[in-house]
């Protein structure tokens, strides 16, 4: 029995979770329709493979992966494509996302399937397998598995069987009944990731899930760990901690930290992937609540949630429905959504389940909040900040190491809904940064426009000088007495020139003006050194050019005249000035970058 | 409704904690009615009439609800806690002017509930003390022997039936006394302590009551409504200041258990300084604010120019609460050291 660490805080909410153990894992016949959405994980929406009209077969991909954090997806069953389009999609914000919809044939034939040689496989072939499988991960954050797999070796696999959140108990149903399945997964991921140990977490009440698991991992390396039941000792963090003792903090990967964790349903997944070659078609949902027959039901991807609630026996049709648990969990917005691989729980509201919260009221700093946070942030300051849009200050005080995970809206005494505020303040903070993002765009696109206007203004210039030059070289030339002759073409060689240096020195006072309050601004670093740079260089480039033209006009306008001297001596000496400015200004342009750069490192 | 809240919540509301404080407070209102006769009982009405009465005007005139603000009973805590620290029988405009500046100046001015930086009981009382020392400084005379009615009718009319004497009604506190005693000097604490006003250990009657507000105060404690953190590291505060005057010179300084059972030292252990809105909220800063308001406490009763000090001592503190809360901030998960790290 290894040690177990507490993590700071938690709450002991009423499970719920009897009503849907009381029967086995129960599978159900296909739905009419399956609709299918192309965004099945964190990264991008996949790009549709299918056509309209065509049929495919079970396990036939539907959709590949566009990008790193994308997954593919597939045929749960075989049948035909009859649409691909905008549907309901079961996301809080109600848009609709691009699904597929599969009309099944009833006769669910298999495509061939490929197991992978996983012992034989390098790491490299088994995480385009598992992505090419569409494996994401089952724990709900949908994240692409394949991509949690590439830290090897890592000195701890942590498995996560804990499923603290009220109501849902797919994962205790599978450790149940599927154990040997997710003992397979955890053999693929502890030899691709090189583990040096793996412990399973699972909560205390789940006592037959923890006895199917201890039986799975007989004569295995692997421990199955019991911790006390305590809400959220299912976030990776927290279980994390409660195993090995190690804080990831915010921002920090936990395989930075010789850690990895993974859901045993994801595990269970990964098994059927590269055991039997399986792409990830079905889950385990618990449909509870306010149902005749609550229970965990084996579910294809894509089902739609109404029918799925009507098997289930839904009492009323009208009733707002969660997906997930009732800490962390969505309200639907559309039943006619398909059911996502992050669909781990379906509870149906009732009124004696989900009394409504009584109406908000002001804080009175209790800090009851306080001592139930597991990120060990101070809750009530936070509310005060995001309420009063002191975002800055929210920010500093660790906003975005909240984890959202509910306690404290759970146990404040003025009923206020916490996790919303910080979701505001998050999104506005977002929302803050896309704009300095976008604005620093424009910012570039401008300076970019008064670059280019300059040096047309210095190429125009620089022409009428070579013109000027050259009709003074011609009289130069053509005039047998040319001291008299040349005086006034020279002169305006020079008049030219000194537009040269004109356009230098307003290059510089461009370059001056766009770099410093630049400097100045150490919010965007990167972005703004970089800005700063390009500009020094745009600034450069046209002073460059403004002096090169500036003393091809001099040389022009002096060519082999001795007579001319003395005016053309004017003109190169306009042009040097104009060099010496250049140089200036490349000078403070320089400076200034280097400035930025500077506080851009700080 | 937002679709991403937080589902379900604890049957919790701040009406209900008010409630079980207000519950806390009522052994000590037993016992105070005991010694100090139905007087009590008058100003504790007295207040909560005057505080929700001035709560409706305020929000009123702030055009903002009214009945849940009124329901929500902190108003009448502080209505409560302010009549309990006031003279028992003390006149009834007292009462009623120090509730006024307690709920409209103390509270609602700020904002109302959960905005009030000082301690809205506190800041009533320090205006009475200030404005009109002599009748706060006149405290019953414990188990006087004074009926229902003429209690009533001194209160209200500042008159007594023929055959009373103002002394039967009014003395001042053993603070009070203690205080006058050791300046014009002559006798040590002692010596003085033998006067029947002191009773046994220091307060006739009143220690009585002050351990009544400890009662309710370990209620609170665990009932999980008030941290322990405060009040222990108040009453620490208190010993670490009284305990080595006394040790050093017992002549000229009361004990510690004086100063325990003397004052509202218990009441603002149990019941004010663990006021959340006006405390400190970060598990340290609660040891100091607590710590530094026991210390307060002493400090100014023994070198101050006021018999009492718990209202300066939490009114001061209060204005520290921002400054200790931000340089207290805990270690967040995973992150190394407190503060801002």
């Amino acid at each position: 029995m290894s040690r177990l660490y507490d993590f700071h805080g938690g709450i002991h909410p009423p499970q719920h979770k009897d009503a849907a153990t009381a029967w086995p894992i129960q599978p159900l016949p296909l739905p009419p329709q399956l609709y299918i959405a192309l965004a099945q994980s964190v990264g991008n929406a996949a790009r549709p493979t299918v056509s309209v009209g065509q049929q495919v077969l079970k396990g036939q991909q539907l959709a590949q992966l566009d990008g790193r954090l994308s997954a593919a997806v597939h045929a749960p069953t075989s049948g035909t494509i009859t649409a691909i389009g905008p549907h309901p999609f079961a996301h809080p914000s109600g848009l609709p996302v691009e699904t597929i919809t599969l009309q099944p044939d009833g006769l669910d034939s298999w495509q061939p399937r490929s197991p992978l040689a996983w012992q034989d496989a390098s790491p490299a072939q088994l995480r385009s397998h598992l992505q090419d499988m569409g494996v994401v991960g089952l724990g709900g954050a949908v994240f692409p598995t394949h991509l949690k797999l590439a830290a090897s070796p890592l000195a701890t696999l942590v498995v996560n069987g804990a499923e603290c959140e009220p109501f849902i108990s797919c994962d205790d149903m599978l450790m149940r009944e599927r154990a040997a399945g997710i003992v397979d997964g955890i053999r693929i991921a502890a030899h691709a990731l090189q583990a040096g140990q793996v412990l399973i977490g699972i909560e205390d009440n789940k006592p037959q899930a923890i006895a199917a698991m201890q039986a799975a991992c007989a004569g295995t390396p692997y421990r199955v760990v019991t911790i006390p039941t305590k809400y959220p000792s299912g976030g990776a963090k927290q279980l994390i901690r409660i195993l090995t003792g190690i804080e990831v903090p915010h921002g920090t990967r936990a395989t930075d930290l010789g850690v990895q964790c993974l859901n045993v349903g994801t595990l269970y997944a990964m098994a059927r992937a590269v055991l039997h070659g399986e792409p990830l078609l079905s889950r385990i949902v618990t449909v509870t609540g306010a149902v005749a027959h609550a229970a965990n039901y084996e579910v294809a991807i894509g089902t739609p949630l109404a029918w799925l609630l009507q098997q289930a026996g839904i009492a009323d049709t009208q009733a707002e429905v969660i997906m997930g648990g009732p800490m962390m969990g969505i309200t639907l917005p559309d039943l006619h959504a398909g059911l996502p691989k992050a669909g781990n729980c379906l509870i149906a509201k009732s009124a004696a389940l989900f009394p409504p919260r009584p109406p908000e009221q002001a804080c009175i700093r209790c800090g009851d909040c306080a001592s139930v946070c597991p990120a060990q942030l101070q809750p009530m300051d936070l509310f005060w900040f995001a309420k009063s849009r002191n975002f800055g200050k929210a920010q500093e005080r660790h906003l975005f190491d909240c984890i959202e995970c509910g306690a404290c809206s759970y146990v404040c005494p003025s009923q206020i809904p916490l996790v919303d505020y910080y979701r505001f303040a998050k999104s506005e903070i977002w929302a803050a940064e896309r704009d300095k993002k976008n604005a620093s765009l424009a910012r570039q696109r401008h300076a970019f426009r008064q670059f280019r206007i300059e040096r047309d203004k210095s190429e125009k210039a620089a022409r009428l000088a070579a013109r000027a030059a050259e009709q003074a070289a011609k009289l130069a030339t053509q005039a047998a007495n040319p001291a008299a002759a040349s005086a006034a073409p020279a002169a305006s060689g020079m008049d030219d020139a000194k537009k040269a240096a004109i356009a230098a020195a307003l290059a510089r006072a461009a370059a001056q003006k766009e770099a410093k309050p630049l400097s100045e601004q150490h919010t965007s670093g990167l972005d703004d050194a970089k800005q700063a740079a390009i500009q020094a260089a745009m600034a450069r480039a046209a002073a460059r050019k403004a002096a090169a033209d500036a003393a091809k006009a001099a040389d022009a306008a002096n060519p082999d005249s001795p007579p001319a001297a003395t005016p053309a001596q004017t003109g190169m000496d306009d042009a040097k000035r104009a060099a010496v400015e250049a140089a200036m200004a490349r000078a403070t342009a320089r400076k200034a970058a280097a400035q930025a750069q500077k506080d851009a490192s700080e | 409704m937002s679709r991403h809240a937080t589902h379900i919540a604890q049957p919790v509301t701040v009406s209900r904690v008010m409630l079980k404080v207000l519950a806390a407070l009522l052994p000590g209102i037993a016992v105070s009615v005991y010694c100090f006769g139905p007087g009590v009982l008058v100003q504790l009405l007295l207040a909560t009439f005057t505080a929700l009465g001035a709560e409706a005007a305020v929000l009123r005139l702030r055009q903002r609800p009214i009945a849940p603000a009124l329901a929500d009973l902190s108003a009448v805590v502080t209505a409560w806690l302010l009549a309990l620290s006031m003279p028992p029988l003390g006149a009834w405009w007292m009462i009623v002017l120090a509730t006024l500046f307690a709920i409209v100046l103390g509270k609602q001015l700020y904002g109302g509930l959960g905005n009030n930086p000082f301690n809205p009981a506190m800041v009533g009382f320090a205006v009475m003390i200030v404005s009109f020392p002599a009748q706060m400084a006149a405290w019953g005379t414990p188990l006087a022997a004074l009926d229902a009615t003429a209690q009533l009718q001194w209160i209200f009319t500042h008159t007594l039936p023929a055959g009373s004497s103002v002394d039967a009604i009014s003395s001042a506190t053993p603070l009070d006394v203690l205080k006058t005693g050791l300046l014009q000097g002559g006798q040590a604490v002692s010596q003085l302590l033998q006067q029947p006003r002191f009773g046994q250990w220091g307060n006739a009657g009143g220690e009585w009551v002050a351990l009544a507000w400890a009662l309710g105060g370990l209620w609170l404690w665990q009932q999980k409504l008030i941290p322990w953190r405060t009040p222990l590291a108040m009453l620490a505060g208190v010993l670490a200041v009284s305990l080595p005057l006394w040790l050093w010179q017992p002549a000229q300084y009361a004990s510690p258990l004086f100063h325990l059972l003397n004052g509202a030292t218990l009441l603002a252990a149990g019941f004010i300084v663990t006021d959340p809105v006006s405390g400190s909220t970060t598990p340290l800063g609660r040891l100091i604010f607590g710590f530094l308001v026991g210390v307060l406490v002493v400090v100014i009763r023994v070198f101050g120019g006021f018999p009492d000090a718990v209202a300066f001592a939490v009114l001061i503190m209060n204005m520290a609460v921002p400054f200790i809360d931000h340089t207290t901030q805990p270690r967040v998960f995973g992150r190394k050291g407190g503060r801002h790290a």
